[in-house]
Formats: structure tokens, C-alpha cells, sequence
């Protein structure tokens, strides 16, 4: 009886280590999703979270400047300034028109600063007709990939 | 040819249907003919699925681009290696050839058992047709790898189209590893089928003792080493191909592969409880009931794009069907559980904290910790919506935060679990087994600190891995002498002698070892580092003890695609050491640019180069290096961990007479011993 008392101790320490763990990592590393209508509407509570947003990449927004690209999102009408301030250069499949996917913080002037762009060109498969459910898509992703 | 697939498709499915209704009905009249009719049935599901898979390989082979499926996923230009492997890199294609893989069990499965185990076999034949039932029924309605390509016309009917060329292969796809990681992957995850039929099959049958755990040890083994290659695999194509320095970003498909085998780690573990004490026997049935829906959660997750991932290829509408079947199977289990959970009793209690079975449940309670913070991790996105309303992701740090202190916990239980006696140990048994282990793991730990070695993790790492490696070659040592000293062989022989005479315990030691290997090459990631920077030929960078110098930015054809290729000298101390060419190809049929990474590996640390494109603002080319320490033992343990498991699948040899002698001996005998007793 006693090893079993010792064992359920061991147990509940190491269950509530892994949920400290998982917690702290949690708070650590938590993304929060929403789309440009809803950054609007968060107000200052949108700059104090890591967000990730996404969007069509507006046609002939994209600029390149030393040290960072900016191109405008839209979704819905709605429209987010965006500056990539990443190290790795921009995916292959990042062009006007193409779905892409930000992740990063919002500035008080309301430009999103982002640290990653993942960017989708649905656009070929758009193209032809099509019985089956769409296919493979060729996600590409720029930024500091977490490990 | 395309008519006969479909045809075999349907036929296989109205067969399936018939081997799991005639199952159950011959199981509960006891009729010998229908179950005999029945298992005959589930036979035939093999020859009649793999003529839907010949018939599909055969469009691919021959250009049939009128087949929606073949012009998604394949061209003219295409080599013929990536026009078999086409066959899974997309949603119908896989799920066929899931279907084929389960057939091929059921096949194997009830063919090796012929004329045996007569009140289980029925029982397993007939689950295993279920769920190929399911399989077979997504294969002829949901995604239907035959479909034609056509359009409505005005008048209503349909056009058949047969485009001129195919849109290509996904270039990510179009690597050499990409033909065998999926199929070790699937292999994996359907293996998990059979003991989970099993499983189910003794507690519905009330099937007497252990024998069910017996029967599927070596089913479990070969589906476990089919995932472990499966998921090491896939961990070196991210690696090779998609050119970020890592093999591991705890994307959600990576994650689905790794639930079913930390779960089913777990459960090889577990089962030796029941085998040697009759304990756990709930535990075990869930274990192989998770792994199992875990492996079908798996494939949901893979296809039907609930959470998103880069490693998502097909997407669809395919979940409801998933839902429905994991509920259901969930259903059947509970049911079955309830039903007949008093057949589930222990035998024993656990007798002391410090015991073998103690070590297992601590070892199953972090597995299944380990388990369930990767779904909770993955599926935070699902849980946050429905609780919160909010889409919140957790990233990197969650899982590592939680998995790398739990991964080097397991990795001391490696070490400390096999040297523990059943029941209990003494500290004197504690202090001959592991004092030399633990003042190597000392030395270790000094000698990295000496060398530089900071990183705390990385640190706790090396010297687990250096007692771990010491326990395991004490073990092989006692063991050897105790043989060579009754046989006058050499010691090298009387280690092969031991390895044969009980495969199953020195086959684990094996295994064990190769963790070790992944281990220490997954501390290296804690000093990886990478440097970028604009090379234009004749310029140079430095990283680590290389020099990089530009050489030429060339354009070279390929059967395909067109690629941008660099050349790069490497120095080392000032002497050329090789050439690296890193490049960019353009595929021409799917018009996508893929990276091609070169790797110069050493035992010692990888170094890894990416061209990475031209620089929009100079038009100069980008070369992004990395330099990567030990990532060369991972794979060089998923070696090890694979022989290890195919030594513990062959039979061992019955020691002839083994007497426990001294003291000192004891251990070592009991190890011979424990060969004679039944798997």
C-alpha cells in the first residue's frame, strides 16, 4: 500500500511539473489568430498580443526597402499595412494576389510589423477545372522558423 | 484499366461489408461455414484492392491525364520513380493506399494464424474488415481516386476532358525520400490496426491469460518500427528539403505521427508488466485502443486540414467522415470495456517504489504526458475557438518546454528501469549496477563542462547518455562473461551468443542504445548557428571553421525543371576541403521554385547551405549557412534503433541449462533465463 501512496506522490509531482511546464510555454508562445476586421476592433489590446493575420497580398503594394518589405493586406474589403522586417527573403510564392498568412505584433499606428510571412499561390489551381476537392497547394514560409 | 479499378474498388467494398457482417453473424451463431466464408472474404480484400492499386499505378504510368487524380499529381516529364510515388501524394491516392496497406495486414494476419487460435482469429479477422469497411467506403464515395476529368456542358451532360499534360508533382514531393517516408509512415499507422483488433477481439471473446499480448508482440514491434522509420524519415526530408536548418518545427502533422508513437512506446513497455505480473490490463487495452485512434487521427489530421500545417498536401472536406469513425470506434471500445472489464482484473500490486514496475509506470506516465501535451499543443487552436472564441496556436517554446525535460526523464528511465528487479531491488543490487554508470555520467558531465559545453539541457543530456551507454554495456559485458565462461569462446562470440540466446532483451538494449544516439544528437540543437549574407561570386563568409567562398552562379537543365545553382568552395584552415552547390529549381509543370539544400555532414556538426534567392534590393545572390553540431547521430540512431528491433523480433534460442550461480552471476543467468519463457 505504501509503494502505491509513494508512487501516486511521484505521479501528481510529475503531472503538475509538466502542466507548470506547459503553461509557461503556453503564455510564452501563444499566437493569437484574427482577421483584419477584428485588429481594428481590438483597439490597444491587439498590441500587446503576437498575432497572426491573413489576407490576399494587394496588387502592386509590394516594396522592397533596405532592411524590410511592406505590402498591403486585404480581406473582406478590409485593408492592413504590413512591414516583413525578417531576415530570410520572402517565399517564391509570395506575388500580387497571392494568399499570405503574417505573423507578428500591431504598432500603435496600426502598421503590422511582421517577423514571418507564409504565402500560398492558389492561383494555378484556380485556373483549370476541377471535379476533385482542390489539391496540393505549395505553401512557402519566410522568417526565423521556430525550432 | 481505370474501369477494373473502380470496379475492384466497389467489389472490395461490398466484400469488406460482407466479411464484417458475416463476422459477427458467424461468430454469434457459432456457424463454422459463414466464419470460414467470412475469413475467406477478408482474404480476397488484398488481391482486390491491390488490382485498384495497379490500375491506378498503370495511369500514372501510362500519362492518363483524363483521370482527375493523374493530371493533379503527375506530367509527361515526370521520372517514373515520382509517377509510382504520385500514387500517395495526394488525398485519394493515400487513402487507397492506406486501404491497400490494411488489406495487406488483414492478408498477412490471417494467413500467418491459419488453423489457429481458432476462438480469437474470427474476432480479429472481423475488426480488421470493419475498419477497412470504413476505409474502403471513404476509397469509393468520399475521395474517389478514378474520378474523370469533366465539366458540365449546356446541354446538361458531361465533357470528358483529357488535358495534354498534367499539372506536375509537387516539387516538395519530388525527392528521393519522399518515395519511401510515406509508405513507412502509413505502414506504421495501419500497423497499429492489428493488436488494436486484437485487443478488442480477446475482451469482446474474453479471451483467456496474456496470450493476446504474445500473439501481436512482434505486430507491435513491426508497426513501431515502421513509424519510428516513418517519423525519422520525414524528420530528415524536412531537414534535407525544405531547407530551414531544422528537422523538427512541431507542425501538427508532425505531431500526429509522434502521438501514436509515444503512446505506443508505451505501450511496448507496458505489456511486460501484464506478461510477467498480470498487472495493467486496463491500461494496456486503452494503450493499444489510443495508438490506434491516434494513427486514424493521424491521417484526419494529415487530410483534412482542421489545424494548418505546411505539411497539409491535400486538404479537404474529408473530416466529418473521420469524426464519425473515430466516435464510432470510440463507442465500440467503451462498449466492449464496460461489457467485460472484469475479465480486465490485476493479479498483483505494486511492491515497491523501487521496482521494475515501477520504472514502467513512471515510464507509461510521462509517455502518455508526453502524448497528451502534443494533442492539447496541437489541437489549442480547436479547443481555444470552441472555449474562447478566439483562434489562439502555441508555438515551439510549449512543446519544448514541456518535452525536453520529459524526453530526458525517459532517457534516465532508459538507463535505471532494465537494471531494476521485479518487485524490489537492493540498494546493494542498485549500488553494483550503477556505480560505474553513474561516475561516467560524472566524468561526462566534467569533461563537457571543460570543453564549453553550457547549455544546461544539453549538458543533463550528454551524462544521461553516457550512464545510459554504460548500464547497457555493463549489461552486455556481465552477461557475455557469465557465457564465455561456461562455453571457452572468444568474448566477441560469446556477445553474439547472448544477443541470439535472448533477442528480445538484448534486441531492447539496442534500441535503447540508438535513443541514446537521437538523443545526443538532438543536444546539438542548442549550439546550432547560422549566418546570411549577399555572395556574389569571387566574395566570402565564414561560419564555424569554414570559409565559404563563391565560385559561379551557373543555370543547369534538369529532366523537369531548370535550377540555379551555386558553387561554393569550402575552406577549412585555409585548404580547400570540397565543393557545395546549393540551388534553386523552377519546376516547369507546376511552375514552383523549390530550394535545394547542400549538407556537408560529419559526426561532428552538419554544415548546411541554402541559396536562398537573389536579394530584390542588389539582385545578388543570398546564401543563408548553417552549422548544425551532431545532427549526423540521429539518423545514425534511428539505424540503431531499427537493427535493435529486428534482433528483438527474431525468435530467440532456449538456453540449454541456466543455473543461477553466485551472486554476482544472478542477474546475468536470470537474463538467460528469461529467454526460455514464451513470447
Amino acid at each position: 500500500m505504501q509503494a502505491r501512496v509513494k508512487f501516486a506522490v511521484g505521479a501528481g509531482v510529475i503531472v503538475a511539473a509538466v502542466v507548470w511546464l506547459g503553461w509557461l510555454g503556453a503564455s510564452q508562445s501563444k499566437t493569437y489568430y484574427h482577421t483584419i476586421a477584428e485588429l481594428q476592433s481590438l483597439g490597444a489590446r491587439a498590441q500587446h498580443e503576437h498575432l497572426r493575420v491573413s489576407g490576399t497580398v494587394v496588387g502592386g503594394s509590394i516594396r522592397h526597402l533596405p532592411g524590410r518589405v511592406d505590402f498591403v493586406l486585404e480581406e473582406q474589403g478590409q485593408r492592413l499595412p504590413v512591414s516583413y522586417v525578417g531576415r530570410d527573403p520572402l517565399p517564391d510564392t509570395f506575388t500580387d494576389g497571392a494568399q499570405a498568412l503574417v505573423e507578428g505584433r500591431l504598432m500603435p499606428d496600426g502598421r503590422f510589423v511582421a517577423e514571418q510571412v507564409q504565402a500560398k499561390c492558389a492561383s494555378k489551381y484556380e485556373a483549370m477545372p476541377d471535379t476533385a476537392p482542390a489539391g496540393s497547394t505549395t505553401g512557402g514560409r519566410a522568417g526565423q522558423v521556430p525550432r | 484499366m481505370n474501369l477494373i479499378g473502380s470496379y475492384a474498388l466497389l467489389l472490395a467494398l461490398v466484400t469488406a461489408a460482407y466479411a464484417f457482417a458475416g463476422g459477427i453473424a458467424g461468430i454469434r451463431s457459432r456457424n463454422p461455414l459463414l466464419l470460414s466464408s467470412a475469413r475467406r472474404a477478408a482474404l480476397a480484400l488484398f488481391p482486390l484492392v491491390s488490382l485498384a492499386v495497379a490500375a491506378l499505378l498503370y495511369a500514372f504510368l501510362r500519362d492518363d491525364f483524363s483521370l482527375a487524380y493523374v493530371a493533379e499529381h503527375s506530367s509527361r516529364d515526370l521520372p517514373v520513380m515520382y509517377k509510382l510515388a504520385a500514387l500517395w501524394s495526394g488525398q485519394e491516392g493515400s487513402l487507397l493506399f492506406w486501404t491497400w496497406l490494411l488489406t495487406a495486414y488483414l492478408f498477412a494476419v490471417l494467413w500467418v494464424n491459419r488453423g489457429r487460435h481458432p476462438e480469437l482469429m474470427p474476432y480479429v479477422g472481423t475488426i480488421v474488415a470493419g475498419v477497412s469497411v470504413f476505409f474502403l467506403l471513404l476509397n469509393n464515395f468520399a475521395a474517389q481516386p478514378f474520378n474523370l476529368l469533366a465539366q458540365p456542358m449546356a446541354s446538361g451532360g458531361l465533357q470528358i476532358l483529357r488535358p495534354a499534360d498534367g499539372r506536375g508533382l509537387n516539387p516538395l514531393l519530388q525527392y528521393p525520400e519522399m518515395v519511401g517516408h510515406p509508405p513507412l509512415l502509413y505502414l506504421g499507422y495501419t500497423g497499429f490496426t492489428i493488436p488494436f483488433a486484437f485487443a478488442l477481439g480477446a475482451l469482446l471473446a474474453r479471451y483467456p491469460g496474456e496470450k493476446w499480448i504474445h500473439l501481436t508482440r512482434r505486430w507491435v514491434m513491426l508497426a513501431w518500427a515502421f513509424l519510428t522509420a516513418g517519423i525519422l524519415g520525414g524528420a530528415h526530408w524536412a531537414y534535407a528539403v525544405l531547407g530551414w536548418g531544422g528537422y523538427w518545427a512541431w507542425d501538427p502533422v508532425e505531431n500526429a505521427s509522434l502521438m501514436p508513437w509515444l503512446t505506443g512506446t508505451a505501450f511496448l513497455h507496458s505489456v511486460m508488466m501484464q506478461e510477467k505480473r498480470g498487472m495493467l490490463r486496463v491500461w494496456n487495452v486503452w494503450l493499444i485502443f489510443a495508438s490506434f485512434l491516434l494513427s486514424v487521427f493521424g491521417t484526419f489530421l494529415t487530410r483534412s486540414g482542421v489545424v494548418s500545417s505546411v505539411h497539409a498536401f491535400a486538404q479537404s472536406s474529408i473530416g466529418p467522415w473521420f469524426v464519425a469513425f473515430i466516435v464510432l470506434v470510440l463507442g465500440v471500445c467503451t462498449w466492449a470495456f464496460v461489457k467485460n472489464r472484469d475479465y480486465l482484473r490485476s493479479d498483483h500490486r505494486l511492491d515497491s517504489l523501487l521496482s521494475r514496475e515501477s520504472s514502467f509506470l513512471f515510464n507509461n506516465l510521462i509517455l502518455l504526458a508526453a502524448a497528451f501535451a502534443v494533442l492539447w499543443g496541437t489541437l489549442f487552436p480547436v479547443i481555444s475557438e470552441a472555449v474562447q472564441g478566439t483562434k489562439i496556436s502555441v508555438g515551439p517554446p510549449f512543446f519544448n518546454r514541456v518535452n525536453v525535460p520529459i524526453g530526458l526523464f525517459l532517457l534516465f528511465l532508459t538507463g535505471v528501469g532494465p537494471l531494476l528487479a521485479w518487485r524490489r531491488t537492493s540498494w546493494s543490487s542498485l549500488k553494483k549496477n550503477f556505480g560505474w554508470p553513474v561516475l561516467g555520467a560524472l566524468v561526462t558531465g566534467v569533461g563537457a563542462w571543460v570543453a564549453g559545453f553550457r547549455a544546461f539541457y544539453s549538458l543533463i543530456c550528454l551524462m544521461l547518455a553516457a550512464f545510459v551507454t554504460l548500464t547497457i554495456a555493463g549489461e552486455f559485458y556481465r552477461g557475455a562473461r557469465v557465457i564465455r565462461g561456461r562455453t571457452q569462446t572468444s568474448f566477441l562470440s560469446a556477445l553474439g551468443t547472448l544477443a541470439l540466446r535472448n533477442t528480445r532483451r538484448y534486441g531492447g538494449y539496442i534500441v535503447h542504445f540508438g535513443i541514446v544516439l537521437i538523443f545526443i544528437g538532438l543536444s546539438g540543437a542548442a549550439f546550432n548557428q547560422d549566418r546570411q549574407a549577399d555572395l556574389p561570386p569571387g566574395s566570402k563568409m565564414q561560419i564555424g571553421p569554414y570559409t565559404l567562398v563563391a565560385q559561379t552562379l551557373t543555370s543547369e537543365p534538369g529532366p523537369n525543371y531548370t535550377a540555379e545553382q551555386a558553387t561554393i568552395e569550402v575552406f577549412r584552415n585555409g585548404r580547400s576541403m570540397l565543393m557545395l552547390y546549393p540551388a534553386r529549381r523552377f519546376y516547369t509543370a507546376s511552375q514552383v521554385t523549390e530550394t535545394m539544400v547542400a549538407i556537408y555532414s560529419t559526426l561532428r556538426h552538419d554544415l548546411y547551405v541554402v541559396y536562398a534567392g537573389r536579394n530584390p534590393e542588389n539582385d545578388q545572390p543570398v546564401i543563408h549557412a548553417y552549422l548544425n553540431p551532431l545532427v549526423k547521430w540521429i539518423w545514425l540512431g534511428g539505424v540503431v534503433v531499427l537493427l535493435g528491433t529486428i534482433l528483438a523480433m527474431l525468435p530467440g534460442a532456449a538456453p540449454a541449462s541456466a543455473k543461477p550461480a553466485g551472486t554476482a552471476t544472478a542477474e546475468a543467468a536470470a537474463a538467460l533465463t528469461e529467454a526460455g519463457t514464451p513470447r
